[in-house]
């Protein structure tokens, strides 16, 4: 019993003290943001890396997504002889949570990865300690910009991403299973609207955070060289990942009080 | 060289204790603007953490230092930006940024400290490069460069700024003799051009030799020995002996 109840003491200070760590790192970087200059050279080869960088990816994970989707969705609407629903169920679904999330984990993966090895290396190889033995705060020159970058990325390419999946959700239903163009857009503008879309894009600003915050905090604090790097980057992933599924779900709770799905 | 100047640097009662183990344990040293301080020791004696401390890199556990009057180990790490620019480092391995180019690394602190792009920024970069025989290779990935070509680039880095004082963390340590002679003779001319003060932290009793005026023996952290080189290897203390020599070391 002592040692159940020594295992969760330990868990309990573990998770309070990893939350502290990443508030004081939230504390530093608004600090940076607001208090000191930013390095736009550094968020722009940021923009490149994670915006052009991440194309493939977002535009496969979205038209993937959408035409699986539509294929599953048109086997059961067919039955019903709902066909025509198709289109508006997928955009809805592509716009509200699947864009978004899906988009979010890939990037997760790429970038927070990324990110997670390069601080890492730069740690353990001592380049951190030159960049604070010349003066500039670690925050500022790291974080900070990739922070901006990921606010500016994210959304759009979660709107890239929604807009793929509705594009291929159309290929499989026109083009493949023949449901009539006509109807099929006709549930597609009742169902969906901007704001569905603006709903996808905002929860990129608080995944952009989630990878950028987890991501960098795993960088900052490795130990123990190679091992440190990777055990680090395997982290980042893991932890970013199960942050982002887990505030979905609030946040789909949230924005769905602020904006609700449009009657049709 | 002189050691009559006022202390740019001085250090009271130092301790560091990292776990379990007590790193430096009282260390007093003062260190004075324009003198060429050599540091030897044994691994693991505290001398990499003497300069880290110095510079603000790691906290200390107790005691006090003051770098150009200002008491530092009561700053927080946003004070201590201005503090450190006053010092270069020469890191062990180097620690270029590995995304800049050699050109690019050189230029970091000047663009840091607010300088724009410029034919005289330019020109800075090319006379440092040149100084330390690298400039043709501004180009190039520090990845693309030998060890001790590291090495310069990264004393490149260090001095562009023209700090008061330059730390060398072993800037000899895994080079070949010829190489390891040309750094030490680097110093010497960076020390001698830029008239800025040196504290050097090495194994190697060649670059005692040739870049000391005193030099200072950490063992067991704390200090051993303290005295001009022609006193180091005159010395009749059997350790100090012992490390000069290279006989079992220390560890043993």
């Amino acid at each position: 019993m002592s040692t159940f109840l020594s295992w969760l003491g330990g868990l309990v200070l573990r998770f309070v003290s990893y939350f502290g760590a990443l508030a004081v790192l939230t504390a530093e970087l608004f600090y940076s943001l607001f208090r000191s200059r930013i390095r736009w050279a550094e968020v722009g080869r940021q923009l490149v890396s994670i915006g052009f960088g991440s194309q493939i990816q977002v535009i496969v994970t979205g038209a993937a997504t959408g035409a699986v989707f539509a294929a599953q969705v048109y086997y059961k609407f067919n039955q019903l002889g709902l066909d025509s629903l198709v289109g508006g169920i997928v955009a809805l679904a592509m716009c509200r949570e699947l864009g978004p999330v899906l988009t979010a984990l890939m990037l997760a993966g790429r970038i927070g990865a990324t990110m997670a090895a390069e601080i890492g290396t730069m740690k353990v190889t001592e380049q951190i300690d030159a960049l604070r033995s010349l003066g500039v705060h670690p925050v500022d020159y790291l974080v900070a910009p990739r922070f901006i970058a990921m606010l500016f990325s994210v959304p759009l390419l979660i709107g890239e991403s929604i807009r793929f999946g509705i594009g291929a959700a159309r290929l499989m239903a026109v083009g493949v299973y023949n449901v009539p163009e006509a109807f099929y857009n006709d549930q597609l503008y009742k169902n969906v609207d901007h704001i569905d879309v603006i709903f996808g894009m905002t929860k990129g600003l608080a995944y952009g955070y989630i990878i950028v915050i987890m991501a960098c905090h795993q960088g900052l604090t490795v130990r123990q060289g190679a091992v440190g790097v990777g055990r680090g980057t395997t982290a980042a992933v893991f932890y970013t990942s199960m942050a982002i599924l887990i505030a979905n779900f609030f946040l789909s709770l949230l924005l769905n009080y602020i904006w609700p799905i449009a009657a049709t | 060289m002189s050691s009559a100047g006022p202390p740019f640097i001085s250090v009271r009662n130092l301790h560091k204790q990292i776990g379990d183990q007590q790193i430096l344990r009282g260390i007093n040293l003062s260190i004075h603007e324009g003198e060429n301080l050599v540091i030897i020791g044994g691994s693991g004696t505290g001398k990499s953490v003497f300069l880290k401390l110095v510079m603000g890199l790691i906290p200390a556990t107790s005691g006090s230092i003051i770098v150009d009057n200002t008491e530092i180990t009561t700053l927080n790490e946003r004070q201590l930006g201005p503090h450190r620019r006053k010092i270069g480092m020469l890191f062990q391995d180097g620690a270029l940024f590995d995304s800049l180019t050699v050109a690019e690394n050189v230029a970091f602190p000047l663009r840091e400290s607010g300088m724009k792009d410029s034919p005289d920024m330019h020109s800075r970069i090319h006379e440092v490069l040149a100084a330390v025989g690298l400039a043709d290779h501004g180009h190039k990935l520090p990845a693309a460069l030998s060890g001790g070509m590291r090495k310069r680039a990264a004393l490149a880095r260090a001095v562009v700024s023209r700090p008061r004082c330059i730390f060398y963390d072993e800037p000899t340590a895994g080079l070949d003799p010829i190489v390891s002679d040309s750094i030490d003779r680097l110093i010497r001319r960076t020390q001698l051009h830029y008239r800025c003060t040196s504290v050097v932290v090495t194994h190697d009793m060649r670059s005692v030799r040739s870049v000391a005026d005193r030099v200072v023996y950490f063992r067991e952290g704390l200090i051993h020995f303290e005295g001009s080189p022609d006193q180091l290897f005159s010395s009749t203390d059997p350790l100090v002996r012992q490390f000069v020599e290279g006989h079992c070391g220390e560890d043993e």
